[in-house]
This record gives C-alpha cells, sequence and structure tokens, in this order.
C-alpha cells in the first residue's frame, strides 16, 4: 500500500481517527506519519533489533531456537512489529529485550504509584512544586560524557562514546 | 438520556479557558492474554467478568450503570461516542467482541476489549483533575476486589503497549486557548512540556488537527511519576496556561481587529441557514472567547459546551434517529445554533 500523503514511500502506519461524523482510516508512509505526529516508538527500534539480531547471529534463526513466550505463544519479533505485547507473562518472557524500550519511552523503568489492593489516592496538595522526568540511560551517558572530557579521562570516554554510538544506531 | 444532566452540561472551574479535564486507567486482567492476542470466547468471559464486577453485586454503582455491547450499535451511534469523548476511535473501528459500560451522566465510562481489557475513564467539566483522578481511582480499587490486574512491581500495572506502563493513567485537561494561539506562542510553550512528561496536542489526542482552538494537554510519561506527581505537573501547567491564556485574551481584546471577529461571528450564528461542523467550531471559538472577554452576553459557556457536543455530525443522525446527509445536518445545526444565540447581545 503506497503512502495517502506523499503518494510515494509504502505506508507502514495505519491510523483510524473521526473526520465529519465518519470513521476514517488513514495509511501513512512512516516519514509522513511522523511529520503528522504519529510517530511509533517501534519504527526504528524495530528495524534496529532486526540488524542487531542478524549481526549476532549471521543468518536467520530457525524456529526452535526463537524464544516463544509460554503461556500466549507470542515471538519477540512480532512484539516489535505490532509494538503490542500477547500477555503479562511477555512482559518476563522477553525481559531482557523489552527493558532499553520501556526506559527510552519512560525515561526509567521503575514503577511509581498505585499497586493493587493498595488505599486509595490521596491528592493532597496539587500545584505544589513540579517534579521532572529521570533522565533516560542515553541522556545520563552523554552526561557522563561529558564529564569524562572535561576531567581529560580519555579512555572512559572513548567507551562511553563508543556505547552512545551503539545506542543511537537502535533508534 | 434527557433527564440526568450531562457533564459537560454543569458549568466548572475555570470554565472560560478550560471545556473539560479527563482521566482514564489501562487495566487488564492477569490470567487472559491483551485483547490483540485473546480468542473470542476468551474476550467473552473477559466481557462478562467486568461487567458482572460493575453491575452484580454492588447496587450503588449497578444503578448508575448502563451496559452497551458495541454490535447493537448502529454507525452513527458508535461515531456519537467518539464525538462525545466516551471512547476512541480504535475503539469503534471494530466492534465485534466489544462492549462499554456507561453511566447516566456520561462521566463515567469503561470500555472493555479495547486496547487492553478495561480502560476506565471519568470525565469532568472545568478543571476538576484531583476530583477526576480520585474518581477513577475508586473505579479501579472497587474493580480491583473482585478482578486480578496484572502487576508487576518495577512495570506496574502491565498493559498490551509499553507507553501506557506503570501507572496506566492518562490524564488530560481540554484546554480553550485561542488568544495563545492568535499570538503565535503555542510551540514556544508545547516544547518546554517534554521534561515534565506532558504534551499538547489538539482535542481527539495523538495527531488530530487543533479545531476552534481546543488543545488537550496531557502526561506523556506514566512510568516512574506516581498518579500523584503526574496530576501535580499537569495541574500546575495547566494553571499556568490559563493565566497566560487569560493575560493575551485581554491584551487582544481592546483592538478592533478581535472584536470585529467576534461580532462577525456572532452575527453568523444568530442568522446562518447552514453552517458546517467546521464552520461552526471556528465561529463557536469567538463566541466564547467574546463571554469571556465582557464583549458579549446572554448566554453561557455550558450552553455552548451543551450546543458543541449536541451539534456533531454523528450525534446530530443519532438525535435525529435516521442517518442525514451533510446538507440536512448542516441546516439542522444552524437551526439549533440559531435559537441558541438568539439570545446574544452585545455587552
Amino acid at each position: 500500500m503506497i503512502c495517502q500523503s506523499c503518494g510515494k514511500k509504502t505506508a507502514t502506519t495505519h491510523i483510524k481517527t473521526i473526520v465529519n461524523g465518519k470513521l476514517a482510516e488513514y495509511h501513512l508512509c512512516s516519514e509522513c506519519a511522523k511529520e503528522k505526529g504519529y510517530g511509533s516508538f517501534f519504527d526504528h527500534w524495530n528495524l534496529g533489533f532486526g540488524n542487531m539480531l542478524g549481526g549476532l547471529l549471521g543468518k536467520t534463526q530457525s524456529e526452535e531456537t526463537v524464544l516463544r513466550c509460554k503461556k500466549c505463544g507470542a515471538v519477540f519479533s512480532e512484539i516489535a512489529k505490532t509494538g503490542n505485547l500477547g500477555c503479562e507473562e511477555c512482559y518476563t518472557t522477553f525481559r531482557r529485550q523489552l527493558l532499553p524500550l520501556i526506559q527510552r519511552i519512560h525515561g526509567t523503568a521503575r514503577h511509581k504509584g498505585k499497586h493493587p489492593g493498595s488505599s486509595a489516592l490521596r491528592i493532597t496538595d496539587t500545584n505544589s512544586k513540579l517534579v521532572t522526568v529521570q533522565e533516560s540511560v542515553l541522556e545520563e551517558k552523554k552526561r557522563l560524557l561529558q564529564k569524562a572530557i572535561e576531567a581529560q579521562e580519555f579512555e572512559q570516554a572513548a567507551v562511553l562514546r563508543d556505547e552512545i554510538k551503539e545506542m543511537e544506531s537502535h533508534e | 438520556m434527557n433527564d440526568v444532566l450531562k457533564w459537560y452540561e454543569k458549568a466548572g472551574e475555570c470554565g472560560d479557558v478550560v471545556y473539560s479535564t479527563r482521566v482514564r486507567l489501562a487495566r487488564n486482567l492477569r490470567q487472559y492474554p491483551f485483547p490483540n492476542r485473546a480468542s473470542e470466547s476468551q474476550k467473552q468471559e473477559i466481557e462478562t467478568k467486568i461487567r458482572d464486577a460493575i453491575l452484580a453485586g454492588n447496587s450503588v454503582a449497578a444503578s448508575q450503570f448502563s451496559f452497551v455491547p458495541l454490535e447493537i450499535l448502529s454507525d452513527e451511534g458508535a461515531v456519537s461516542l467518539v464525538e462525545r469523548h466516551i471512547v476512541s476511535p480504535e475503539f469503534i473501528a471494530d466492534r465485534r467482541n466489544k462492549a462499554l459500560l456507561l453511566s447516566d451522566d456520561e462521566s463515567t465510562s469503561i470500555m472493555i476489549n479495547e486496547e487492553d481489557h478495561l480502560r476506565i475513564q471519568v470525565m469532568k467539566e472545568g478543571l476538576s483533575l484531583k476530583e477526576a483522578a480520585e474518581a477513577a481511582d475508586r473505579w479501579d480499587t472497587l474493580l480491583g476486589e473482585t478482578l486480578d490486574f496484572a502487576f508487576d512491581p518495577d512495570f506496574g500495572y502491565l498493559t498490551q503497549c509499553p507507553t501506557n506502563l506503570g501507572t496506566g493513567m492518562r490524564a488530560s485537561v481540554m484546554l480553550h486557548l485561542p488568544a495563545l494561539a492568535e499570538s503565535g506562542a503555542m510551540s514556544r510553550i508545547s516544547a518546554n512540556l517534554s521534561k515534565l512528561g506532558l504534551t499538547l496536542r489538539g482535542s481527539y489526542g495523538e495527531g488530530s488537527q487543533v479545531t476552534g482552538a481546543m488543545y488537550q494537554l496531557s502526561n506523556q510519561i506514566t512510568l516512574g511519576l506516581s498518579e500523584t506527581e503526574a496530576i501535580d505537573n499537569l495541574s500546575a501547567i495547566a494553571v499556568q496556561l490559563i493565566e497566560q491564556e487569560r493575560k493575551a485574551r485581554k491584551e487582544l481584546s481592546g483592538g478592533i481587529v478581535l472584536q470585529d471577529k467576534i461580532e462577525r461571528a456572532a452575527g453568523v450564528l444568530k442568522s446562518a441557514k447552514m453552517l458546517s461542523s467546521g464552520e461552526f467550531a471556528e465561529l463557536l471559538s469567538y463566541i466564547r472567547l467574546g463571554l469571556s472577554v465582557g464583549l458579549l452576553q446572554g448566554v453561557t459557556q455550558e450552553e455552548l459546551n451543551g450546543l458543541f457536543v449536541r451539534m456533531q455530525p454523528a450525534t446530530l443522525s443519532v438525535s435525529a434517529e435516521k442517518p442525514l446527509e451533510t446538507t440536512e445536518r448542516d441546516i439542522l445545526r444552524a437551526k439549533e445554533t440559531r435559537r441558541i444565540c438568539a439570545k446574544l447581545t452585545e455587552a
């Protein structure tokens, strides 16, 4: 399917919205989608993951070696493609692969807030001081790199630089 | 449907700028696969479990909610739910095995088998983040008594898409910002929000266009910030935006350019024989502005809110109880708008 906006590239993002009282579906390429604010966290990451896997194994994996969720049967490549996990067990099965992604989306991977069965929410003093979002792993590394350069610790800086390069290539 | 005052027909705090507040929570049942991998029979079981958690046992909740299987709705009926912000466009695209629990005043809805097994949504008039979040939390606690939600100590509430992990809470405030938009300040403002885990966009969420200067301010980050912190951030920024908008309105309203636009809008809405939904939204925006800066009088913001909701394309067809052509809708919309705006006078 060809992108409805530029009419050139293959449409990879499918959007459902309401226009003038009717349900409308749009099919856009990743660039046009991004331009219109429909960017997906998975777009480039998916590509990066595929490349990484290819690089590690040298060829495509056979069915037996693919890690499969015991509860719902999902494999990681499907999750990367759709952006959807199959069940709660997937978060355990694919934890290692999911962690960097989750950190990139939220800047952290540690829940703060309600637990099932915990007492009701009490919002006491709204409009107090603002809480900023924790820096992502990538941001932290960039900050450490700057620090290492300033301190002339070049070996440390080279390691960080490579790690940053590696992380950015998967974005 | 008409005897209970709908949430949007009530006067809300900061109603001159804030149209509505919404809080929604994403939850999944531990024992079932997420909707994208659940079978038809599993989805039906999920539907029954969630329905019973609300309708069976607790009589207070049961008396407030109606259960609507989406398959029984007409196309117009389904789209009207989206227009009224009760459900998402994705929810009605494929209506099989989906259901909705909706409170009489339409302020509380529970979507079943949307992207997640259930999404609890509370809407309030005006700026009311604390109340909306607490109300959503109470429904969540009540449902949690009978339902076993998927939860992980590190990732929080587990959701089909990792963007909702953690609290699973998305809170938003719908703001009418015509003066800030006119002054070109919007892009500068929205660029500074990401550090706080917030985002500002069109009124129907992600990627939607801005119509009638309606913007939606919402939290983007759900993991690592508690519900209270997210609500605090959102409140603080909403209050700042409200103050800036009021200031900008004061400055603009002294000028003949804006006065002209407001008076012209009033003239058209009082006399037009046909109104498209786009023109209607744009002109109504000027009427809201005119009322808030004291250039117009005779109609309340709540009356306009109610009018705005009723005049949307599919919602018009639903109240006419038949599908309407665009021309028929434009005629009906102009007629009802003339009726409401007849009371509108220069202040």
